[in-house]
Order: structure tokens, then sequence, then C-alpha cells
């Protein structure tokens, strides 16, 4: 009898699931004693990115902290889908104030939690892209001056998709959006704009920056768990890619998270007090096109007439993620 | 103790008896005496435990004092006109979630033109916003008003404004009675949250409400702010068996009992214009005073009660709706609906134009002959703002008004 030797490849990357790594190495949402803080039932939509996304950190961050956490949530999709009373999906102690001051409100809790003498109850801000790199960036950004003792997570789906995918300043190029309609002779959004909230995180010197997709679970817990061992003022930036608002199947959410960060769009790194003390490197590089093809936001781009200019400039971006947080190095590779 | 002080200080001294355990400050003039003074005091120690928070803009300052005070800390700050306009959004959602925040306003002109000066168009802004709006005559009252507002806020869980006559209050030197630690310790109790953001107890504060709801929601908002209209005198009296004095209720009359003119006005002008008042009653005028401490909820029925006997009404304010005339006047009139007194808006010292006994007097006088226009402005100088007009109507493109207002009158210039 013949006898074929199985062969796991890929050893080490996680890949092949939990059940080849010892306890201690496994995801907090393969434990049994998950918290389930985002608790089955909410309204998102399938596929949700942003619903993963909030689930693998609160999650971990609740591990990390022995169920020791209260969360700011700004006005978004995550609020709404996640709530209207007298539902709701959070297992933990969770307060949602306005669009544009969850920094703010979480500041305000950890300073409470100092002055009652519990300072083991840690405090995660939370939102999306339209919350955190527009609206609420003032709050943010005081936020991070002060060093008070705030994760800020922000959910980054590129686009105002609570209110009907409208543009924000996380929207890439080229996107689609209700405010950058695909038409005229520069469709969808303009080049040259738009803000990395991670590298401005950085610039405010605090303890601790890193960004992550909802591709890859270990490295966005490891990541978030790393953060909550740290006082100060935190910020995590996770791509969490949104079928509705991307014009993806719903299906491909996990699959365009990784294609972002493998085709250098989307840089996975970790920061410390202003500097890259890490990257995720990128496994198999891919052209952007493998990113935007899938989706409906870019279809302007494809067609009987591709837009090779438009193509040509979101690639040059990737090259220059790729040559400026060393995406393509060995030594890049998250430790 | 009886101290000599500058209002802001006495403010600052007061709230810091009151134990805050969050203050978040951002300066805008005439605000900032109180939470300088404040964040002295958390510095050196002598207020803890407190944490003193310098945030980047007030609409910071109200959101740190959202997520403090729904996670059970007692919260204070302080702003003033642009400032309280730049939170205001804020501003109904602590009211919205019912945290019982204390914040002072040193009531100052909203611009443009900008204006650093006192008027009450900041706090009357913000008059439907939900929160329990009282205004100090006195730095004595403004200190004290400070001790009740934690207190009423906390039992109904609402947020309450002090309102203070910026500089003229706020930068003025006076003797006030100093509490003493005791005295407040005595006064107001621990605050006992109604929610509070507690991992051992988790909750969610500040989803959403459909139409099933909403209205109730908002219905409950104004019941409870109606309750205040119960407890403040309740509070009030017991003030005063702690601190020996009268300080605060719904509102105060003064020279009323037959008085046929009757002044109504909040804050700091009101001392000018009892001082005319009297000058008046020397002369045999039967004039008196109505002022009010509480503007929300506004006391209606007191309102009604103390005007009962007034054949006529003279509403002194420091604010303008434009397009329509007066605020506190359009509430005193809902008061006398059933009344048949005449009642007179008069706009006066906005933006810092200082209101003169001579003024009042001849004010008064007007009233009592029944001369008076259902709204006038007092000390305007209409041929100033003639000039304003003119140049608009030979010039396309005039300019700025205020600029041009400023040109016509000169360099002179007559406050």
């Amino acid at each position: 009898m013949s006898h074929q030797p199985v062969k796991f490849y890929q050893t080490g990357t996680f890949t092949v699931g939990n059940r080849l790594l010892g306890e201690e190495d496994r995801s907090v949402q393969a434990r049994g004693d998950r918290s389930n803080a985002l608790n089955s039932g909410h309204r998102a939509c399938q596929g949700c990115g942003e619903a993963l996304g909030a689930r693998y950190a609160i999650d971990a961050a609740m591990a990390a902290t022995l169920g020791r956490m209260v969360a700011a949530n700004a006005t978004g999709c995550l609020e709404v889908f996640s709530t209207p009373y007298p539902e709701t999906s959070w297992q933990i102690p969770w307060i949602h104030s306005l669009f544009g001051n969850t920094a703010a409100v979480a500041t305000g809790i950890a300073a409470a939690m100092k002055v009652k003498g519990k300072s083991d109850v840690r405090v995660i801000a939370q939102g999306g892209d339209g919350g955190t790199t527009d609206i609420g960036f003032g709050c943010l950004s005081g936020m991070f001056e002060r060093n008070d003792d705030v994760l800020y997570i922000c959910y980054d789906n590129e686009g105002y998709m609570n209110t009907g995918v409208q543009r924000s300043s996380a929207t890439p190029a080229a996107a689609r959006t209700a405010t950058t309609a695909a038409v005229g002779p520069e469709p969808g959004n303009v080049f040259g704009q738009g803000k990395f909230v991670p590298a401005i995180a950085m610039a405010h010197e605090i303890p601790y920056v890193a960004t992550a997709t909802v591709a890859d679970l270990h490295d966005l817990e490891a990541k978030v768990t790393k953060a909550m061992s740290i006082h100060g003022a935190r910020y995590i930036h996770i791509l969490v890619p949104c079928p509705l608002g991307w014009g993806s199947a719903s299906h491909d959410t996990i699959r365009l998270a990784r294609l972002a960060k493998e085709t250098g769009l989307f840089p996975v790194f970790e920061a410390e007090y202003g500097e890259q003390k890490s990257a995720l490197a990128i496994r198999r590089q891919v052209p952007v096109e493998e990113f935007l093809r899938p989706q409906k936001r870019f279809a302007h781009l494809f067609g009987a007439k591709p837009n090779v200019q438009s193509l040509a400039r979101i690639q040059a971006q990737a090259n220059r993620n790729i040559r400026k947080y060393g995406l393509l190095q060995e030594e890049g590779i998250h430790a | 103790m009886l101290k000599q002080m500058e209002g802001s200080r006495a403010v600052a001294e007061a709230v810091a008896l009151c134990r805050p355990e969050v203050i978040c400050a951002y300066p805008i003039s005439p605000q900032t005496h109180i939470v300088e003074a404040l964040g002295e005091l958390v510095k050196e120690g002598a207020l803890t435990p407190c944490e003193f928070i310098n945030v980047e803009s007030e609409f910071a300052a109200m959101s740190v004092a959202i997520g403090s005070s729904a996670a059970g800390a007692r919260t204070y700050t302080a702003t003033a006109s642009q400032g309280l306009l730049f939170m205001a959004e804020a501003v109904y959602n602590a009211s919205g979630l019912g945290l019982p925040i204390v914040m002072t306003v040193a009531n100052r002109a909203i611009g443009a033109p900008i204006n650093i000066w006192n008027d009450h168009s900041d706090a009357l802004s913000q008059r439907d916003s939900g929160w329990i709006q009282l205004f100090a005559e006195t730095n004595q009252e403004a200190l004290d008003l400070h001790i009740q507002a934690f207190r009423l806020g906390e039992e109904l869980s609402l947020p309450v404004m002090v309102c203070m006559d910026g500089f003229i209050l706020t930068h003025a030197y006076e003797r006030v009675d100093m509490p003493t630690q005791g005295q407040v310790d005595a006064y107001l109790p621990r605050f006992e949250p109604r929610q509070i953001l507690d991992p051992t107890d988790p909750v969610s504060i500040g989803a959403m409400v459909g139409p099933e709801a909403f209205m109730e929601v908002r219905y409950l908002a104004h019941v409870k702010q109606m309750q205040a209209l119960e407890l403040i005198p309740k509070y009030a009296a017991e003030f005063k068996e702690v601190f020996g004095r009268n300080t605060g209720g719904l509102l105060h009359t003064y020279q009323a009992e037959d008085a046929d003119t009757m002044i109504v006005a909040m804050g700091s002008v009101l001392g000018t214009i009892k001082d005319t008042v009297d000058e008046l009653r020397e002369a045999g005028h039967r004039v008196g005073v109505l002022g009010l401490t509480l503007f929300r909820p506004f006391p209606t029925a007191a309102v009604a009660a103390a005007l009962a006997g007034a054949k006529r009404v003279v509403v002194v304010e420091k604010s303008l709706a434009v397009g329509l005339g007066g605020i506190v006047a359009t509430n005193v009139r809902m008061a006398l609906a059933n009344s048949p007194a005449h009642v007179f808006t008069v706009v006066a010292g906005l933006g810092g134009r200082a209101i003169t006994m001579k003024a009042l007097r001849e004010l008064f006088l007007k009233a009592e002959r029944e001369e008076l226009d259902a709204l006038s402005f007092l000390d305007l100088n209409l041929e100033l703002a003639g000039k304003g007009l003119e140049l608009e109507l030979v010039k396309r493109r005039s300019g700025p008004l205020a600029e041009n207002l400023l040109r016509a009158a000169g360099p002179a210039r007559n406050y």
C-alpha cells in the first residue's frame, strides 16, 4: 500500500490553522474562553470587514486585559450595526457619544479610571476612517499629543460607508464613491490627495503605532495584545474591506485585505516612538491590478480600454510604500 | 471665611471644594482665570485626587467631560462665547446622555464681529440644549451656585451651566464668603451615578433610538428638567441651613410688593437696576425688580406669580433673537400669557456696551409713561447705524459693514 506523507509546507505561517500550534500560540479567536465582545446577531453586511476587525481586536484586548476594558465608539457603521436600543452586541462597557469626539471621550474615561484608582481598567477608542482621519482627527491628535492612556483603533474601509459610500481622506486615488463619481476625464477619487494617519500618528512620537489587516488574524491579535501591554497613547490602523463600498464579493473580504498588503498598497508595520520597528514582508508580490480588478469601485480603470496611466500611478504608490516601509526585505518580516 | 478676591478665583476655589475628579480646560477669555486657578490647585496638590486635562479645543473639553462623567467621575469644565458654540454638539450630547457635568459659562458675546466683552448670547444660544441654566448676579452667588449645581445635577443626572457675566464678574475683585471644606462636604454628597462604564457590569451607553421611543426619551428629558423647579428651592433652603445665606432659588424680587412697573433681568446688571429702582422709589415711582436665577427650566409659574400685580413688565436682556427681538422677553411673555400686563423688550449691553443708571432711569420712566416701543435697543446710536446702511445704498461693493460703521464713527469712538 502506497503511503503519501503529509507535508505542511506552510508550517510556521499559521496558514494551516491552529491545530499544529501549541496552545500558547493559538489565536484568541480559536480559544474556548474568547470573550465574544462583539457578539453575534448584529446587523453588519455579509462579509463586513469591520465586524471581523472589531471582533478580532476587542476579543484580543479583552484577553490581554483579563476583561478589564471599556470602549468608546465613534458614530458610523460599527456603532449602528452593533447596537440600536434595546439591543446591543457589546459584551463590554461601551459608549457612543458623537462622530468626531471618540478619542476625547476615551481620554475622559481613562482619566476617570485613574482618579478612581481603577487604572487596571484599560480604554479603547474605535471608529471608522471617517471618524478617525476626518471629523475626529482633532481629538485624535490631541489624545496622541497628551500621550493619554488610550488605544485608538481605526477600522479603515476607505470611505463613509454608513452614509452611502462617500469619499473620506482615506479613500484611495481613482476609487469611485458617491462623491467621486467615475465620470469625466479623471474618473474616481483625485490623485495626490488623502492622508495616511499611521504616519501622522508616528509623527506624534507616541509609544506604539501599528497597521494590520483582517487577512492576518495572528498579526492583528499580536499587535492588539502588545498595544495593551503598553501605557500611553497607542494607535492601530486596521484595513477592513467593505463589500458594499468597494463593490466586492462578500467572500472576497479576506482575499482583498491580503492583496492590499501583498501589492504594497497597504503597508503592514509597527512603530515605536515615531520609528518604524518592523514590517510584515510581502510574501508574493503581485501587481496592483490583482487587488483593484475584483472591486467595482475601480471598474472604470479596466474594461475594453484600461486606464493604463492611472494603473501606473497606483502601482507607483505601491512601489513607494514597498521602498519606504521595507516591505520586500527579509529582515522586515514581523518578528 | 471672608475674602477679597477675583470672581474667577472665587469660583475656582468653590469648585475645588466640590472635589471634582476630572477638569478639562481650554482657554477662552474671559473664562481663563478660572481654569488657570484650578490647574494650579491640582498641580500643587491642593486638589487631589483630580485629573486636570489641557485639551485641544472646547469640543474636546466637553467630550472628555462626557467620557469621565460616564465613567463615574465628578466632572467640571468652563468656557465662554465661541467656545460654547464650538462644543455645542457635545453640549447637547452630555444632556441627552444624562451626564451631570457642571460648566461655568463666563458670558461673552458671539461673533462676528469678534468681541470679547460681556452679553448673554452664548449661554442663551444653548437654552434648548437640555442643560439647567443658572445665572449669577454677584460673585458670591456665582461661587454658591456652583456648589448647588453639583448637587442638583447629580441628583437629576442632568448637566448644569452656571452663567456669570464675563469680566464684570469674572474679573471683578469683591468680598466673598468662602465656605469651608466641612460645609461643602456636609452639603454635597458623593456622586452616585445612575449609569457607569464598569467592566463588572457592562452596559451600552448612547446607542441609537428610533421613532418608536425617541419622543418619549425627549419628553422625559423635559420632565426631568421640570423636576429642577421643585429641587432648586429645596436645595437653596438646605444651602441656607449649612452656609447661613440665601443663594439660588428660581428667582428673586426686589421692591416688588406694590410695583406697577416690573423690571426683569438676569446676571450682574441686576445690581445697576436695583440701584436705579432705589432712586426711582425715592422719587415715588412704583417700580420693582424680578431677577431670574434660573433660566432653564424656565420658572414659568413663579415668574407669572411674581409679575401678577404689575401693569407693565420691562425685560432688560443682554441678548438678541435676530429677526424676532428678545429671548428672555419671549419666555416672560409666555409666562404672562393670561396677564393683561404690557411686556416691553429692551435689548441692552450687547458686546459689553455699558448699561448705565442714567439710561436705565430714562428707560424705566419712559416705560411708566407707556411710551416705550415693544422692542427697543438701549443706548443705540441710530445715526451711526444709519450710516452703515446709507453706504450700502450707494455702493454695491460697500465692504465690511462693521468696518464702515467704525469709520463713520470717527476716531473718538464713544462706547
